[in-house]
């Protein structure tokens, strides 16, 4: 449907015309299996490996210490699931309370197998504190796993200061870094991060394809087993055009990042200008400055429980928006653990509003979305006011 | 220079329409499955529609069809999702990595593994697997149709017996969907894997079909995707790709396209027999599917061989392309009873949608000379003959 507006790019972002160009020839016409012998096969290996010193670039690492996975889900999991089980599936793993599912549901499977798990807090938006994970470290800590930027209120995390800590110690540090890839710099010469995850389709990439960095030396047990693609971590026949298609995602956000920040930064303190003026009673979640630049999460005060309602009535409206993750988007109505966390309570962890911009948004659009949302707002109060006159009638 | 792709166990080319059905998405379909908004619920409905052409294929309910990133994952979720330690398995000699090497892993996790004999012709015999069964058995893993030679397994008295046992049946039809008729029913299995860009789909999704009921231990864990058995953001295109791929195989195996392949086949394998002397056809004897052929040229290095035929235009292989370039013979044709020499010495060619008369012609024109040729400088051949 034209003429949509889309602001939800934190669940996944259209594909770039750029990255759809690149990744034609190898639906079309290319298509070897890159482990095979003959032409059609070192096609299809130059491909990938032009695709992954690309991929590398990005966050200044080395072609070899890119693993391609199928999704952001899958690398969190290799890493996770990875460094624990290399070290005999025994130890303590340090994470926070605000994780990806990809993180927690991984982290709660391995504490089902007796592997520790500490939980970290943070603080009101969303931060940890260094300083909790040095406290957190056992002596068979063998992983601190922490994103690097949060998908439900985008907050950026503290990652130099924890990397210095888990360098300091001799503990490998993942991120997940999903969200923030493309979006913030990233570069592993001067971060001392050992795993980095990253997903294709939240930088204007193909689905179903994602990345591990894995810094060289780090030993890791793969989780997926078979022909031994990967150098063995990562068994399967390559998706050859959607590994063209991160790669060519990645060139395009390496260039454009440092502008595209900007231009997001501002349309995003445009929304929050525009809400705030229209709607006194909106309030911001996560960090006010140390937020990814196209980053919003909204309350409203009193009317938390009916932000169903409102994502119905934009929708309706001709907005996608979110009320978080989409992959926990069918279970709306219950409170955000990652907001109980931040010490909300349970009926403003209900009534998120997710308003995340991407490459392709105007001004216009935020000006239309400003148009909409006070009524938006007054609609689902409307409809409330009207079924609460109606119970009373009946 | 013309060039003839005969290694289509492989890989596929892609087939028109199944391009033409991902560039829609790829251009105006974005959103993520998961999303309630309008973006999210148009692409939760093309999921679904290719969910519903899966089960079409294989005769299930689409509640039954989990789409999984490849083939790979799909027979490692079916292990790893079945057996705990202390359990059985059985599975056999001819298996692809994907089934063997995750047995293999198994058994680092305390499972006890049977891998059961073929014959001559790379089968299994089912009375094998009966005696192979023991009180602890959970799982019973046998391809339906070998990738190397082509060679049907007897998956559905297979079935039988472990309906009779009680015991899971999972099998690799990798190699099979597409090419033969895939019913789960009457194969009796309670999961089967198939891989999209084996049927002429796109390359990095797949499915694990999943009889209703079956729990599996997820592999990996996130959010409630595919009914909380496969975490990840649907790779929506690759998954409308395999949709419209699997509606273009039943099509295939519908009219007569089968048993044209079949017939460029049988053509070139006769007449290379013919041609060169010295040739058999691995698994000759046994029921195989109609696109491959895996022959064995006396005195050869399979990979000589497929270097020079490259060179001259057609692409074959040795054997599985997950392991080009190994030193190791291959296991399939090992177990078939082959000395390492003469699994070297094979060759596998295996045939596409897109390949015609004329390509099977070229194949018989070049191979022929190239074999020869490498005969000459082969101080063995030259002995024995």
């Amino acid at each position: 449907m034209s003429g949509r507006i889309y602001f939800d790019h934190s669940a996944t972002t259209p594909l770039d015309p750029r990255v759809r160009q690149a990744m034609a020839p190898f639906l079309d016409g290319i298509f070897g299996n890159p482990s095979s012998q003959h032409r059609e096969g070192r096609q299809a290996r130059e491909a990938i490996e032009k695709a992954r010193a690309q991929v590398g670039a990005l966050i200044g690492a080395s072609p070899t210490e890119i693993v391609f996975t199928a999704s952001g889900t899958e690398a969190d999991n290799l890493a996770i699931l990875g460094v624990v089980r290399a070290r005999g599936g025994q130890g303590h793993v340090i994470t926070s309370a605000i994780e990806h599912p990809a993180v927690l549901e991984t982290c709660r499977h391995l504490e089902g197998q007796g592997v520790a798990v500490t939980y970290l807090p943070v603080d009101q938006y969303g931060l940890v504190n260094p300083e909790n994970v040095r406290a957190a470290i056992r002596p068979d800590t063998c992983l601190v796993s922490i994103m690097a930027a949060s998908n439900l209120v985008g907050t950026i995390q503290p990652l130099a200061e924890i990397a210095r800590i888990t360098r300091e110690h001799g503990i490998l540090f993942h991120t997940d870094a999903v969200q923030a890839l493309g979006k913030i710099p990233l570069d592993v010469r001067k971060l001392p991060v050992d795993l980095i995850s990253m997903s294709a389709h939240k930088l204007h990439g193909p689905k179903g394809i994602g990345a591990l960095y894995i810094r060289r030396g780090v030993e890791l047990s793969p989780v997926v087993f078979g022909g031994g693609q990967e150098r063995g971590l990562r068994s399967a026949t390559e998706n050859v055009a959607g590994i063209v298609g991160f790669g060519a995602a990645a060139i395009i956000a390496q260039e454009e990042l440092p502008i595209e920040a900007l231009l997001l930064r501002a349309l995003r303190e445009r929304v929050l200008e525009g809400v705030r003026a229209a709607l006194p009673q909106a309030y911001l979640f996560g960090h006010p400055e140390t937020r990814l630049p196209g980053h919003l999460s909204l309350g409203f005060a009193g009317e938390e429980s009916r932000v169903g309602k409102l994502l119905e009535e934009l929708d309706n409206a001709g907005i996608s928006v979110s009320a978080g993750s989409a992959c926990s988007a069918h279970h709306a109505g219950n409170p955000s653990q990652a907001l109980l966390a931040m010490g909300y309570n349970e009926e403003s962890a209900r009534g998120l509003l997710r308003v995340t911009l991407g490459r392709f948004n105007t001004r216009e659009e935020v000006d239309r979305f400003l148009q909409v949302l006070p009524g938006a707002v007054d609609a689902g109060n409307a409809e409330d006011l009207l079924q609460a006159a109606g119970s009373l009638q009946e | 220079m013309r060039r003839v792709y005969f290694d289509n166990n492989a890989t596929t080319p892609l087939l028109p329409e199944v391009f033409a059905a991902m560039e829609a998405i790829y251009r105006e379909h974005f959103g993520n499955a998961s999303s309630i908004h309008h973006h999210g619920q148009e692409t939760r409905a093309a999921v679904e529609r290719a969910r519903e052409s899966v089960a079409v294929l294989l005769g299930c309910r689409p509640a039954e069809v989990v789409f999984t990133s490849g083939g790979t994952e799909a027979d490692n979720f079916a292990l790893f999702g079945l057996a705990r330690s202390g359990q059985h398995v059985i599975s056999s000699s001819i298996e692809h990595h994907a089934v063997m090497n995750a047995c293999e892993h198994l058994k680092t996790r305390g499972c006890e593994v049977t891998f059961v004999p073929v014959d001559g012709n790379g089968q299994v015999d089912p009375q094998d697997v009966r005696r192979a069964l023991r009180p602890n058995t959970k799982l019973i893993s046998i391809m339906m149709a070998n990738n190397e030679t082509g060679v049907l397994q007897p998956v559905e008295e297979i079935g039988k017996l472990a309906a009779e046992a009680d015991v899971y049946f999972h099998t690799d039809a990798v190699q099979a969907v597409g090419k033969v008729a895939v019913d789960v029913n009457k194969i009796g299995c309670d999961l089967l894997s198939l891989s999209s860009h084996k049927i002429h789909g796109p390359q990095g999704v797949g499915a694990l079909y999943v009889r209703k009921g079956t729990i599996l231990q997820p592999m990996m864990y996130g959010g409630r995707h595919e009914r909380s058995r496969r975490a990840g953001t649907e790779n929506v295109p690759g998954i409308v790709g395999l949709g419209r791929a699997a509606e273009l195989a039943r099509n295939g195996l519908g009219n007569s396209e089968m048993a044209r392949l079949a017939g460029l086949r049988d053509r070139l394998e006769k007449t290379l027999l013919a041609a060169v002397d010295a040739t058999r056809v691995n698994g000759r004897n046994a029921p195989r599917v109609p696109n491959t052929s895996s022959i064995c040229f006396d005195s050869i290095e399979g990979e000589a061989l497929v270097i020079a035929l490259d060179l001259k235009g057609l692409a074959v292989s040795t054997g599985a392309a997950c392991s080009s370039g190994a030193i190791e013979p291959s296991h399939v044709l090992t177990a078939m009873g082959l000395s390492p020499d003469q699994a070297r010495a094979s060759l596998r060619f295996s045939l596409g949608k897109q390949n015609t008369a004329e390509d099977v012609d070229f194949a018989l024109d070049l191979v022929p000379q190239t074999v020869a040729r490498l005969r000459e400088l082969s101080p063995v051949y030259n002995r024995s003959h």
